[in-house]
């Protein structure tokens, strides 16, 4: 167990054949997380979309009831206050998923730059445990937990349903393993949750679900290059270098960061997050140093590891945008030796398209 | 795992056994079941020399990389080049995925190590923290 923002969170679970496992179960099979620690924010009234377009970057106003987008809140210098997934859950009702490292400053960013609309902040994250299914065989999974036609919900869409006899259910097809897979919210006391794991666990049986830990939640959202707060992104990087501009939309009318990133055009930045991929012996990792291939210090990893699926040793990095090119070598430092790397696509796995 | 009697441990959690003025080093069951995953070994070269109580290589599962500690000085005489490329094997059986055979620099410094049943009561220890 390790201290993870307050939340006592296992790396990995042993017993079941710990990380790797773990991580091949969620590619090739089933695994199911304890995601309790990801906050929530809802915001209802009148001006809750106004509101919600004022403190994210994507346009909310493009979604449907039943629909989410990822997104993310921005300072006025561009840079991250968190990414979120915004859930609209009803007219002028919107549910935002936010990061457990980040919860208090979240929800006070929020409150405070709300202010001006009409509409009500309110603080959930303590009432729901929620509980991500993901995987090729998640949803047929959850399809033996729940009254609701899994095969209906799309992608980044949610729904509502029985789930373990509990009504009124929501489920969302969302996750943090750039895999298929759901993310149910259930009431969250102990019995309940303990009740609903252990179902999920048995629906899981025949298709060798695993629990899954902080570990293969790392790599698995690692080898998708999804990014992770305090990492890929963080109050001193900005959207451009970030590389989620395609989430970016700047003509949806004014927001908070708009103004800053117009003008730091993706032209003007001077770095930008990479993929890259190990060429020589060697597991680059966080905050390790990326050098040129003359041993000049420039940039810094954000995220390394050995890819359990992809079995490579792979990092996202920040260097300058002359070494972004594909196939440009750079080299990390391990251990006072550089290791050469090259710069790969982005993201380093992507899921096979569905069969169905 | 039961930890052979007749090796040696350091409270670094690095087995050694010892045969004449060769020592064999590796690390231990409980060492592996901590790390996990072994994805990665890296070995000193043959023809270095190593210290007692420093580093001499690192192993990393997929969560954490971990020192190696000499348990004894010496030179290194032999690596085991297949967990280049199957560092799993560790995992598998630590005690028989050696790492490196050194010829012992003062046989004598074996002796200040613990043995197996001194080290299992220390792993126990460590464990329950």
């Amino acid at each position: 167990m390790v201290d993870f923002s307050g939340w006592d969170m296992p790396v990995e679970y042993p017993k079941h054949g710990g990380l790797m496992k773990e991580h091949l179960a969620v590619r090739t099979g089933v695994g199911v997380f304890d995601v309790s620690h990801m906050g929530d924010i809802r915001i209802h009234g009148p001006q809750a979309l106004a509101a919600v377009q004022h403190i994210t970057m994507n346009d909310a106003s493009k979604l449907s009831i039943g629909q989410c987008q990822y997104s993310a809140m921005l300072y006025p210098q561009g840079t991250f206050v968190d990414d979120v997934i915004v859930h609209k859950m009803g007219e002028d009702d919107y549910l935002l998923v936010i990061n457990a490292g980040t919860r208090e400053k979240d929800v006070n960013w929020v409150v405070e730059n709300t202010k001006a609309f009409d509409c009500q902040v309110e603080h959930l994250s303590d009432a729901y445990t929620q509980i991500a299914i993901q995987g090729p065989k998640g949803a047929a999974t959850l399809q033996k937990l729940t009254d609701a036609d899994l095969s209906k919900v799309k992608f980044y869409w949610f729904t509502y349903g029985t789930v373990c006899g509990l009504p009124n259910t929501l489920i969302a097809r969302t996750g943090y393993t750039a895999e298929d897979g759901f993310e149910i919210y259930v009431p969250s006391d102990e019995a309940t949750s303990a009740r609903v794991w252990n179902e999920v666990m048995q629906a899981g049986e025949e298709f060798g679900i695993v629990p899954c830990g902080l570990g293969s939640r790392n790599t698995l959202r690692l080898e998708g290059a999804l990014s992770l707060y305090g990492h890929e992104i963080s109050e001193s990087i900005n959207v451009w270098e970030a590389h989620l501009d395609r989430f970016l939309k700047l003509d949806k009318g004014d927001f908070v960061g708009r103004e800053a990133l117009e003008k730091a055009k993706p032209g003007g930045i001077t770095r930008t997050l990479v993929a890259l991929e190990s060429i020589e012996r060697g597991i680059p990792r966080d905050g390790y140093k990326v050098l040129d291939l003359h041993g000049h210090e420039i940039g810094c990893v954000t995220s390394g590891s050995y890819a359990p699926f992809l079995k490579k040793n792979i990092a996202l990095a920040y260097v300058p945008t002359e070494f972004a090119p594909l196939d440009t070598e750079v080299a990390v430092e391990i251990r006072n030796q550089p290791v050469k790397c090259k710069v790969v696509p982005i993201p380093f796995y992507k899921r096979p398209k569905k069969q169905s | 795992m039961a930890y052979p009697a007749d090796f040696k441990y350091t409270k670094e959690h690095e087995w050694l056994k010892v045969d004449g003025t060769t020592g064999t080093i590796g690390i231990t069951d409980h060492a592996q079941n901590s790390l996990g995953d072994i994805v990665f070994v890296e070995l000193p070269k043959v023809g270095s020399e190593i210290t007692a109580g420093q580093t001499f290589g690192s192993v990393e599962s997929v969560k954490a990389v971990s020192d190696l500690y000499a348990p004894v000085s010496g030179t290194v005489t032999e690596i085991n080049e297949a967990l280049n490329t199957t560092p799993e094997d560790v995992n598998k059986d630590a005690h028989a995925a050696w790492m490196i055979k050194v010829t012992l620099k003062d046989p004598a410094e074996a002796a200040k190590l613990m043995s197996a049943a001194d080290y299992e009561s220390f792993a126990a220890a460590e464990s329950s923290h």
